[in-house]
Parts: structure tokens; sequence; C-alpha cells
């Protein structure tokens, strides 16, 4: 308990000192000036959100090969901490899109594909409150999370394979992309930052679903006598 | 100070999600230990 509350208390700390190095820090850059400043906050959270996906596809895949509990709590958690994340994105990115592209939105594969993996964890969600029994809603929400997770490798490659109206990459793009140093360094520890936020979260819901775990079996015990 | 609201708001709405879903599962953490309380109560003392 005292190590959750430390660990919340780190992540708030670490996401208030990105914030302040993202705007007092980083420099201005010269073609958006103030409104690229989202971008910290805005690419650090699709980050972040990309690895809750990954610890609940993880979660998935030991669940079906070995059939624990613990397991489906974890894929549930990433699927619900990503969804969280991966909501930020889609506020963020819209209001950093309609200054610079003069529009709020457009269907190019990058949105397109993020937009699918919200899509696809909220159908995740949806299919666990829509089965009763627990090992086969287990099951069922390992096997559909499993697939949902291709889509994450899609939103990545998608700037990279495809033209689209969303800015190409300037980490881990390949020659004639890149970042200022300082801009990089504020970059990297947003990034830290969101991820150590999403490690507080995911042991959060994680605990709450192994809690309600917990609760369902004693009820079951005292209805049974 | 160009887009300055817009940034505001980014980070503003941004940090809004994830205090309520944070306070979310904080009250169904403490909705769910009172329960497993009340349960625990009721069974009968071995």
């Amino acid at each position: 308990m005292s190590k959750r509350i430390g660990l919340g208390f780190v992540a708030t700390l670490l996401v208030i000192a990105s914030a302040y190095a993202s705007f007092y820090i980083a420099p201005e850059e010269r073609t958006m000036g103030l409104i690229q400043r989202i971008f910290y906050f805005h690419v650090s959270c699709a980050w972040a959100g990309f690895t809750a996906f990954f610890l609940c596809f993880i979660g998935n895949l030991l669940y079906v090969w070995k059939r624990a509990q613990k397991y489906d709590w974890l894929g549930v958690s990433g699927a619900e901490v990503g969804l969280a994340f991966t909501t930020v994105v889609l506020i963020t990115g819209p209001i950093w899109a309609h200054p610079v592209w003069g529009i709020w939105w457009t269907w190019d594969a990058r949105l397109t594909s993020t937009f699918v993996l919200w899509l696809l964890y909220v159908s995740y969600l949806l299919l666990r409150t829509l089965v009763e029994e627990p090992d086969r809603r287990a099951l069922l929400s390992s096997l559909f999370g499993i697939f949902a997770f291709i889509d994450v490798p899609l939103v990545f490659g998608a700037i990279r394979w495809w033209r689209t109206q969303h800015p190409q990459p300037v980490i881990m793009g390949g020659q004639g992309s890149g970042l200022d140093p300082t801009m990089k360094m504020v970059f990297f520890f947003s990034a830290f930052a969101m991820h150590v936020l999403m490690a507080f979260l995911v042991a959060e819901r994680y605990t709450l679903e192994k809690m309600q775990t917990e609760t369902d079996l004693l009820a079951r015990e005292v209805e049974a006598q | 100070m160009k887009n300055l609201d817009s940034v505001f708001a980014a980070y503003i709405i941004g940090w809004g999600v994830f205090f309520v879903f944070y306070l979310t599962i904080a009250k169904r953490t403490a909705n769910l230990r009172a329960e497993l309380e009340r349960l625990k109560n009721s069974l009968p003392r071995k």
C-alpha cells in the first residue's frame, strides 16, 4: 500500500516536472511556435498507451497459455489504462491539429488506425461485461485482446509506411528526421514520466481487479452457507 | 502568445482525464474494500 502511494507521489512529481520542462526548458519550434509544446505530452501519452496495451497483450498471451487469473488481471488493467492514455492522445491531437492544419480531424492512416485502436479496446472492455462466467470471460477477452494488439504496430508504422496528413516521425524516423538535442531530452523525460504514471495506474487497477475476484469468491462462499 | 489557450486546454483536459480515471479506480477500490469487510463479517467465525 505505502509502495503504491510512493509510486503515485513520484509519478505526480515527474508529470509536473515534465510539464515545466516542456514549457520552460524546451526551445520554441520555429514554424509552429507555442502550439508545438503539446508534442511532449501528446507523443509521450501515445508511447505510454502502447506500453500499457503491450502489458495487456502479454497478460492475454500468458492467460491463454497458463490459465492463471493473475494474467487476466494484468490484461484488463493494461487495456483500461491504455485506453485512458489513448483517449488523451485522441483529445490532444485535434487541439494541436486545428491551428496547424486548419482542421480538427482527417481520416488519414495514422488518425484512423488510432481511432480503431481505441474502439478495439473499448470493445475488449465491453466484451468482459457480456460474459458472466469468469474463466470463459477471461479466455474470450484474452483471445480478443491478442487480436486487438495487431493494431498497435499498424498505428506505429502508419506514418512510416503511408503518406499521411499527420507529421512524419521525428523519433526513430530514419534519415532526415530528428530533434534538437534539448527537445529530445525533454521528450524522453516526458515519456519516462508518463510511463511511471502508467505503471502506477496499472498497479492500482490490478489491485482493484484482484480485490474484485476475492470479493466474488467470498460472496459465493457466503451464499453457499 | 498565440495558441496559449489551446496548449493550456490540451494539458488541462489530459490531466483531467487521468485524474478522473484515478478517482474512479480509488472509488471502486474503497467500495470493494467495504464489501469485502462486510462479507468477512457475515461468515461464521471458526
